[in-house]
């Protein structure tokens, strides 16, 4: 929303400064975006005049005048044949910014003369196009400032222009009228009494009005309009065309620039019909869906069934509350026309403008609520002012439908407006700030004006007072804990887990990633998703369309692109939600990891080599110890279609999976652009069972006196044999005794099939005992080592490496 | 010169000129062994007479004493110039690298949603989660955001698919946080403090926007809870985030759906040279939005409005993080580049925390 000050001042008797008006406006919630002062630029100028002015000695068309300033008299060079002696100027001065030129005087030699100076023209100045020749002016006084002059004869010229940013709920403020009414409430002026007086008609209107049974209900519930015949519709006079222009409208005809006017003026759109065009009775109806209509945007829009459209005996003739038709606009050649004021409904009309996709200064009116009760008295002063700037004479106003009735009334409780907002207005001061933004208050009843629509319930009226008060003089005012002592912990188990496993994941060395919750269609396929219920139905662009069904291809993506900046090595990991389905709550939380690339980079001590899947494993296992997951899983292979089949693997907690781990699968790695190796893991954190009881007493340390005895085993076992199954196997022999067992060694590939027999591998096993109560003796070791022997070999098929 | 006293210097002569330890060792065994000189004139101690045995005996004691102390620091010595010549040979370039270990990085917005954690928990806000994935009711709805409002079509919605089969209007991403306050209100009831961080979607992408970022929204419902108390929260807020002594806050009137009054608050802040500084200067940066709950939106939470009331706000965590830590460009936030990853994360380990300060 845009206006300039002399124009806001039509309607507020006022002496605030622009500053403070901006301020004020700003404070009450129609925020000041940008203030265009265009004595700004004009500043340093000021008037000068012409004594003398002669042929340059050397130029046939530069003048060399002098000219009597403010600083005595100067010699200044000057190309402009209006140059001539007698002439009041505008001068401006060596140093001053001249704004239509982009330049800096100096003191500059011209064919030999010295120049002190410029004498400017409009276009010079920015004031208009006029570039013929340099300003003359009327009257004035050397050395007056030539803002000074502008403001006493030309005040158009440096009226400052304020754009204010308008929110949905102030249809109100979208006219200057609403803006004035809000500051005289602040007190920063008188708001000017806007008298109506009806234009009485002439004669009966020729073109009726109808508006269609079912949408005067909702729809159209008033429409109203009048001929004016014997108009001459030229170019507005130039205080209109200057605002118009000041708010950046181009000024077009004198009939459309009143129509535009009145939609600035008091949020007023109203529509101007040529009436010679207009065949029969204009109606107001729900298009058949098969009409076409060219707007004054100079576009055809296709009706949809059911969009309300004015219609006349040849078809649309304007897309009612939003754009006219081009075919019945009013051109320089109007003489009859038609004038409308109609109210429109704003959830109709906002469906129309969307589904048309046409944005104009009604659309946006309409559909945030302009003041119904206001659609005829704007008729009448609309009418009064094409007669006042194009002559003729008015019709009777022809109707249909009704005002619609708004009224509503909601109780004000001051003690609760001084409860909710913290600040103590007293309740006199509560009740004249209502009385002054218009609602009429009768006792504690308050009845909303009508021009305001967003006015619904009594935390509205709260609003209304708050604003108006000011709230930059709200004062903070502690607000103490509910509980008073050390406040207890906050988070959720869940919360505190998450937290866990992302500084556990970012302290193995893995930087953490957060990507878009959407990926590209064949990326979420790749990874499980890509279904019809996580698809997006209206992305920002083909790279995000689904939602991401893991967190992997998200990383692989980072990855991928990193490479393309050189990076081959990383180590990358996410920790956020992956979504399973289209559903609310269809999301789980993810942690993973990706290690792409070389373990390391190249060193003295050969620690690089490429990343494997026991450094997935390694560090899945870590983030899944920091965040309490028992030490034993079961490891399946049930693997989603991204892994390798080989080389992957699932921990899980019996139907519960954990995490998946292991190598990407070569395919997926080469559609997603990523060159390997790459290992990864995927932990599902809900997954992790939390413990039954929570408490911080830790079970009994149990230590023995006596020595834990450790015995190594070799056996020989089929390549495809799992380590785990021989220590578990190895685990299970004594269970009191055996504390642990772990595989240090195993010796694969050709040379160990050599020694070992085809297909076969040696894993070596070392097994600790605990003796608790007394040592073992030789016997008892032997015993159990048989007996590890005998489970190991029964469990795996293998035997023991001799 | 008795013959103890020659005894005594020739040995101590033979130890001082041993040249390593198997010499030393000869010379103890020549002295000291069982057959050794001094061993056997110990042993001809039996055959004197009780007073000759008596001083002989003692000088010879002395002398054994004195040989063994000579021989264990000549032994000392010995292996101290041995360890010094081995020393001298194990030099090592101290200046190669260690063996490489990586250093990863906490992303600027978990280490923020970590920062503002610390702060509301301190005043007694618990955290609340919500799905990303919303029903309209949820995001716009019970946030008294009307299907036809203009306010529902500025939030740039992103839409999932509908099974034309399916008469529900279509989910949406949500385009705020302020729907867990619905679902907050509905889980716990009231009196409630809650603050509810995560993933905000909005079709909307250029210079200063994302089509995904993070928001935080804080709500508090009580008896009596105040426009002013807002205020003061939102003050201690800003002062121990952006760790500085004092803050300056303006609340200016606004409109948002789901609170009544309404407000834009704007911090006071100073861009000399450049930079950022919170607390001083002249010009006011716009950080949230905020006001007190519309009563509906406290009905649609299940929760009377005319016993309860409380405010609420929201804020962008992106934004603040890019505030606080200089961060340029909020769609390098999700490019996951390394070297913006190294440079703007934060150490695993630096959890911020209002005892031990938020940022190191």
């Amino acid at each position: 929303m845009k206006f300039t000050l002399s124009w806001l001042k039509d309607h507020l008797d006022t002496d605030a400064s622009v500053d403070e008006i901006a301020d004020a406006l700003t404070d009450l919630g129609l925020e000041v975006e940008d203030i265009v002062n265009p004595a700004a630029k004009l500043a340093p100028f000021t008037l000068a005049k012409v004594l003398h002015a002669e042929k340059h000695p050397d130029a046939d068309k530069l003048r060399v005048c002098n000219v009597l300033t403010d600083e005595g008299e100067k010699t200044i060079v000057c190309g402009a044949p209006n140059a001539r002696e007698g002439i009041t100027v505008v001068l401006c001065k060596p140093g001053d910014y001249v704004p239509g030129i982009d330049t800096t005087l100096g003191v500059g030699k011209i064919r030999g003369v010295e120049s002190h100076g410029m004498m400017a023209s409009e276009r010079e100045l920015e004031l208009s196009d006029e570039h013929n020749g340099i300003i003359e002016l009327p009257s004035g006084e050397v050395g007056q400032k030539f803002i000074d002059w502008l403001a006493e004869n030309r005040p158009e010229a440096v009226d400052p222009m304020i754009h204010i940013k308008i929110t949905p709920n102030r249809p109100d403020a979208l006219g200057v009228r609403g803006v004035a009414r809000d500051l005289a409430a602040r007190g920063l002026g008188v708001l000017k009494p806007l008298e109506v007086e009806p234009v009485p008609g002439g004669f009966d209107c020729p073109i009726g009005v109808q508006i269609d049974a079912g949408l005067k209900e909702k729809g159209c519930p008033l429409f109203a309009g009048r001929l004016i015949r014997g108009v001459t519709n030229g170019p507005s006079p130039a205080w209109l065309q200057a605002r118009l222009m000041a708010i950046g409208l181009r000024p077009i005809s004198a009939l459309v620039d009143i129509t535009n006017f009145f939609t600035y003026d008091l949020n007023r759109p109203l529509h101007v019909f040529d009436a010679a065009k207009v065949k029969g009775d204009l109606r107001i109806v729900p298009a058949k869906g098969d009409e076409e209509l060219l707007a004054l945007d100079g576009k055809t829009y296709a009706l949809r069934a059911g969009q309300m459209v004015i219609v006349d005996d040849q078809g649309p003739e304007s897309l009612a509350g939003i754009m006219g038709g081009e075919h019945s606009g009013c051109t320089e050649e109007t003489v009859d026309v038609f004038l409308e004021s109609a109210y429109w409904d704003p959830i109709t009309i906002a469906a129309t403008g969307r589904a048309l996709k046409i944005n104009s200064d009604a659309r946006y009116r309409f559909e945030r609520g302009v003041d119904p009760e206001f659609t005829l008295p704007g008729l009448e002063l609309a009418t009064q002012m094409v007669l006042d700037l194009c002559g003729g004479e008015a019709s009777n106003v022809v109707m249909d439908g009704a005002v619609p009735d708004t009224t509503r009334a909601y109780t004000l409780d001051p003690a609760r407006v001084i409860s909710l907002v913290g600040m103590d207005i007293p309740e006199a001061t509560q009740r004249a700030t209502l009385a002054a933004l218009g609602f009429v208050l009768n006792g504690n009843q308050v009845t909303p004006p009508s021009w305001r629509p967003d006015v619904l319930g009594e935390a509205d009226l709260v609003e209304e007072v708050a604003r108006i008060a000011s709230l930059t003089k709200l004062v903070g005012r502690p607000m103490a804990r509910e509980t008073s002592g050390v406040p207890g912990p906050v988070l959720t188990a869940m919360q505190v887990r998450e937290r866990m496993a992302r500084r556990t994941a970012a302290s193995l060395g893995y930087n953490e990633c957060v990507t878009y919750s959407f990926i590209d269609a064949q990326s979420a396929a790749l990874f499980g998703g890509g279904s019809e219920a996580t698809r997006i139905e209206n992305p920002i662009s083909s790279e995000m369309t689904h939602m991401r069904p893991d967190l992997l291809p998200g990383l692989l993506q980072a990855a991928a692109r990193n490479q393309a900046r050189g990076f081959a090595d990383m180590a990358l990991f996410e920790v956020g939600p992956a979504f399973h389905g289209g559903e609310p709550g269809d999301q789980h939380l993810q942690l993973a990891g990706l290690l792409v690339g070389a373990s390391a980079p190249r060193d003295p001590w050969g620690s690089r080599r490429p990343v494997d899947l026991y450094d997935a494993k390694a560090d899945a296992e870590a983030v899944l110890a920091a965040i309490g997951a028992p030490a034993k899983t079961q490891i399946n292979r049930k693997l989603a279609g991204w892994w390798h089949p080989g080389r992957a693997g699932v921990m899980a907690l019996g139907p519960k999976a954990l995490c998946a781990f292991g190598e990407v699968h070569p395919k997926v790695l080469r559609e997603m652009g990523v060159k390997g190796p790459a290992v990864a893991y995927t932990i599902w954190l809900e997954n992790v069972p939390f413990p039954k009881t929570k408490t911080p007493t830790r079970p009994a340390l149990a230590i023995s006196d006596l020595h834990a005895v450790e015995r190594d085993f070799a056996f020989v076992v089929d390549a495809g044999t799992e380590a785990l199954v021989a220590v578990n196997a190895a685990m299970g022999a004594d269970k009191a005794l055996i504390e642990a067992v772990t595989v240090f060694d195993q010796f694969t590939g050709p040379k160990a099939e050599e020694q070992m027999g085809a297909g076969k591998k040696s894993l070596a096993l070392a097994v600790r005992l605990q003796p608790s109560g007394k040592s073992l003796t030789d016997a008892e070791i032997e015993a159990v080592s048989a007996k590890i022997v005998e489970k190991v070999t029964k469990a795996t098929g293998g035997s023991l490496r001799s | 010169m008795n013959a103890l006293d020659v005894l005594k210097a020739n040995y101590l002569d033979r130890i001082a000129g041993a040249a390593d330890e198997a010499s030393l060792e000869e010379i103890r065994l020549a002295a000291l062994g069982k057959k050794g000189e001094i061993s056997l004139k110990m042993r001809e101690l039996g055959q004197m007479s009780p007073e000759e045995r008596q001083t002989t005996g003692a000088a010879l004691n002395l002398l054994k004493t004195e040989i063994d102390a000579a021989l264990r620091a000549k032994k000392e010595g010995l292996a101290d110039a041995a360890l010094d010549a081995r020393l001298k040979s194990e030099w090592l370039d101290v200046t190669l690298p260690g063996r490489p270990r990586r250093m990863g990085t906490i992303h600027p917005v978990s280490q923020v949603m970590d920062e503002v954690t610390a702060i509301f928990a301190d005043m007694g806000f618990a955290v609340a989660e919500g799905p990303q994935v919303e029903s309209d009711w949820y995001n716009f709805d019970a946030l008294n955001i009307a299907p036809e409002h203009p306010a529902r079509q500025e939030h740039d919605t992103f839409f999932m698919a509908r099974d034309p089969a399916d008469p529900r209007p279509p989910h949406v991403l949500r385009t705020h946080t302020s729907p867990v306050q619905i679902r907050a209100m509905q889980e716990r009831g009231a009196p409630i403090r809650v603050i509810a961080p995560g993933r905000v979607y909005r079709m909307d992408m250029d210079q200063t926007h994302a089509p995904m970022f993070h928001q935080v929204e804080g709500m508090a419902i009580g008896r009596d809870i105040s426009m002013a108390n807002l205020k003061w929260v939102l003050e201690e807020f800003c002062k121990a985030f952006f760790e500085v002594p004092n803050v300056e806050l303006r609340f200016r009137a606004s409109h948002f759906p789901f609170t009544e009054p309404s407000a834009e608050v704007d911090i006071r802040c100073s861009w000399e040279g450049g930079q950022l500084k919170i607390g001083e200067g002249n010009s006011w940066l716009e950080i949230l939005g905020s006001g007190m709950m519309q009563p509906k939106v406290l009905a649609a939470g299940g929760i009377d409005p005319s016993e309860w009331q409380g405010f609420a706000f929201g804020m962008g965590i992106d934004r603040i993080a890019m505030l606080k830590y200089g961060i340029p460009d909020l769609r390098a936030f999700f490019e996951s580049d390394l070297r913006w990853l190294k440079h703007y994360g934060f150490a695993p380990l630096d959890l911020p925390t209002v005892f031990g300060g938020l940022s190191k």
